[in-house]
């Protein structure tokens, strides 16, 4: 070992700090237009009558999953690995030029696609699947991006100086291989270019359009097995690996258990693939896949929670940071919502629930709670850690942080308690019968006695969003000060004492 | 063993491989063995069906509206029979949904007309006072892509065996052909008669003269394949 402490270069994790950032803003602006939207219809046309092609809710929709999925997620898993990845390998990106090379590589092509993907919904060229939603030629273009991830993760992994990879380590591999073969298998299409009529003519129609390779219930199959595992491996076990770093790095605790870590992740790869066919429920794929989607929903509760309360119990004796800190706050509450939404999703997929929850809000209500509630505060706290190291400038505002902490937590908790009511009282509606046996009401009737929750959850969407902007002016102030002259920082945690 | 593995990078993520692949072996291949067949009465989508269907998921009704009837009272009161697997069977990609924030269009075919699809797609409270779906008044502008669905068309025919041009059992015991021309102009004169049938129940002066040109606005291909729905 070399007695030199290690410079690790930042230069990659930076970029795609930024694009966490702008493309957070991005898909939540759009979030919080769709979310007024169907409260107040007449805000479909507001840039105009000319222009309501492209800012029509249906048009819309992808774009917000995909920018929050594909643009805000993945940038922070992507920054945060070529942050965490080096310094748990105690490797330097810089040691290789190659490395550095493919990490650029990997950011300006990542960002190519990013603007295809845009260009491509607005156009409405999609394929329809959900978080799929993209044609065969940006499909190539993420693939790609993913390989080069993948080439660069394990050349890192490959020079690493620390032997034994650690937890979060375990977690980015399983990330990028369950995406990569989830991607590959639900988006094998023909593209219809490849045809030729009995004249002998080819090329015909539109060159990027395609046609999937299954068709009905296969392909409903594979894309919620698909659906399901992107929100697995994109949406949980990236944010666990981030967690698993950055809670023990800012609170100074040692993970709590290392047997409950190897318990939850390998119980986690094992379970989660299974649990896709609740998605399919009561639907036409064969009855015991939507037992078995019922059955690891609810095993499901078992890992997801082991991790949850070895987080939880990392802090235990130390609780006092929960209130001083307000980086703990953030990761203690996305831990928090983390269990709560993994419980509210198992007892979403017993069927008989699942019969009343299905096509309402409450699901969305759950994606919500998750993805704003664990995903986003994880994210932006691991951001808000990395910020000052490798800024080498000083958080610019704790009471921002602190403000922001408030104002967001208030967001999602309107946010999920409008969805549950609304989607409860749909789903109850729509099953009423009157004495007679008749439906009791017309389905225009359980959408207009939604239009309070509706308004409730616009504005739970844009407190959340506020808050998001808060969380981008405090690093763009962070960025923007005049550098810590030499030396360490003021104190070695952002926010401790 | 873990232990070994967390030093082993290469075989720790072969043993990640396995287990998370495990499931899609056991859940999906069996199924992919016996791929979904057709029922009685279920007939590929015509040429201006599929550029409907191209409508459809371009502007993404599915976000709203689903495709799919479970077997309940409620549902079936509501929408017709519950869904079978093999009514699917021509379904490239499968329009199920995942929300309802509109009604299920499975079998919107057997009880809306082509005179309400016009007038809802205009202004959808003027027909159900209260809807929140915004207005689609540009597809009454656009044309629709024959071309495309022509090339989705030839493309299904010639990889997965899709009937066009054969004879297709229907319930009544009758069979029922559907059409595929055998080059672009006869695909899109094949389109162009069956948009001048939906033209021609339409009120919209714009649309009738363009059908009567030879164009096929967006919105009448739209309600071609809304009607097939059944």
């Amino acid at each position: 070992m070399e007695n030199r402490p290690l410079e690790y270069d930042y230069t990659i994790a930076k970029m795609f700090m930024l694009t966490t950032i702008v493309l957070g803003i991005v898909g939540m602006l759009i979030g919080v237009v769709l979310a007024f939207q169907l409260a107040f219809p007449g805000i479909n046309l507001f840039l105009g009558e000319g222009l309501a092609e492209y800012t029509n809710f249906s048009r819309l929709r992808p774009l917000h999953t995909d920018a929050v999925i594909f643009g805000f997620t993945l940038s922070g898993v992507f920054a945060t690995w070529y942050y965490v990845g080096q310094r748990v390998l105690k490797v330097s990106m810089a040691e290789s030029k190659l490395l550095m090379i493919l990490g650029k590589v990997h950011f300006w092509l990542y960002l190519a696609v990013v603007a295809a993907v845009v260009v491509s919904l607005f156009a409405g060229v999609t394929t329809s699947k959900e978080y799929a939603e993209f044609e065969w030629p940006i499909d190539i273009g993420v693939v790609l991006v993913w390989v080069i991830w993948g080439v660069g993760m394990f050349g890192l992994i490959g020079i690493r100086r620390e032997k034994s990879l650690y937890i979060s380590i375990w977690y980015y591999i399983a990330t990028f291989l369950g995406i990569a073969m989830l991607y590959l298998f639900n988006n094998m299409e023909i593209p219809t270019m490849l045809a030729t009529s009995d004249v002998g003519e080819s090329g015909i129609g539109a060159w990027y359009h395609s046609v999937s390779m299954y068709s009905g219930t296969n392909d409903a199959l594979v894309q919620w097995w698909y659906g399901h595992n992107a929100v697995a491996f994109g949406f949980t076990v990236p944010i666990v690996a981030m967690i698993y770093y950055f809670l023990p790095k800012e609170s100074g605790q040692a993970i709590y258990s290392y047997k409950l870590s190897l318990l939850s992740f390998w119980g986690l790869m094992f379970v989660y693939l299974w649990a896709g066919g609740h998605h399919l429920l009561y639907s036409t794929v064969p009855d015991w896949m939507q037992t078995m989607g019922s059955i690891f929903s609810v095993i499901l509760i078992l890992p997801s929670w082991g991790s949850a309360i070895n987080m939880l119990l990392t802090m235990k004796g130390e609780w006092q940071q929960v209130a001083a800190s307000p980086l703990i706050k953030f990761m203690i509450l996305a831990s928090t919502f983390y269990m709560f939404s993994t419980l509210e999703g198992p007892i979403q997929a017993i069927k008989s629930v699942n019969a009343i929850a299905h096509f309402t809000d409450w699901i969305i209500g759950h994606v919500h709670d998750g993805v704003l509630g664990w995903v986003g505060f994880m994210i932006m706290a691991a951001l808000y850690h990395m910020a000052p190291r490798v800024f080498k400038r000083e958080i610019y505002s704790k009471s921002l942080m602190v403000a922001q902490f408030w104002i967001q937590t208030l967001g999602v908790v309107l946010y999920f308690t409008s969805m549950w009511i609304a989607g409860i009282t749909q789903g109850m509606m729509w099953r009423a019968h009157d004495e007679f046996g008749n439906l009791a009401y017309s389905f225009i009737d359980t959408v207009t006695v939604l239009h309070p929750y509706y308004a409730i959850r616009g504005v739970g969407g844009l407190l959340y969003l506020v808050g998001f902007l808060m969380f981008a002016y405090n690093i763009y102030k962070t960025m923007s000060a005049r550098p810590v002259e030499a030396g360490e920082l003021q104190s070695a945690s952002p926010m401790g004492a | 063993m873990f232990h070994w593995l967390e030093k082993h990078p290469f075989f720790f993520a072969v043993g990640v491989f396995v287990v998370i692949a495990f499931a899609g072996l056991i859940e999906i291949l069996p199924n992919f063995a016996q791929a979904s067949r057709p029922v009685i009465g279920t007939a590929p989508y015509s040429t201006l069906e599929l550029a409907g269907r191209h409508v459809y998921i371009k502007n993404s009704c599915n976000a709203c509206h689903s495709q799919l009837v479970r077997p309940f009272k409620s549902e079936t009161d509501r929408y017709g029979h519950y869904s079978l697997s093999g009514e699917y069977a021509y379904d490239r990609p499968f329009l199920w949904g995942s929300k309802r924030t509109g009604p299920d269009l499975m079998r919107v075919g057997n009880y809306r007309t082509t005179d309400w699809h016009e007038n809802h797609m205009k202004n959808p409270a003027s027909v159900v006072p209260g809807s929140i779906m915004p207005a689609y008044r540009w597809m009454f502008t656009n044309k629709a892509d024959i071309d495309t669905a022509f090339a989705e068309q030839l493309t299904v025919a010639q990889y997965f065996s899709v009937p066009y041009n054969q004879p297709i059992p229907m319930k009544d015991g009758s069979s029922k052909v559907v059409k595929m021309g055998e080059s672009v102009d006869k695909a899109n004169a094949i389109a162009l008669e069956e948009a001048k049938l939906i033209a021609a129940d339409m009120r919209d002066q714009d649309v009738k003269d363009a059908v009567e040109r030879g164009e096929i606005p967006e919105i009448v291909a739209l309600i071609a394949y809304l009607n097939s729905l059944k």
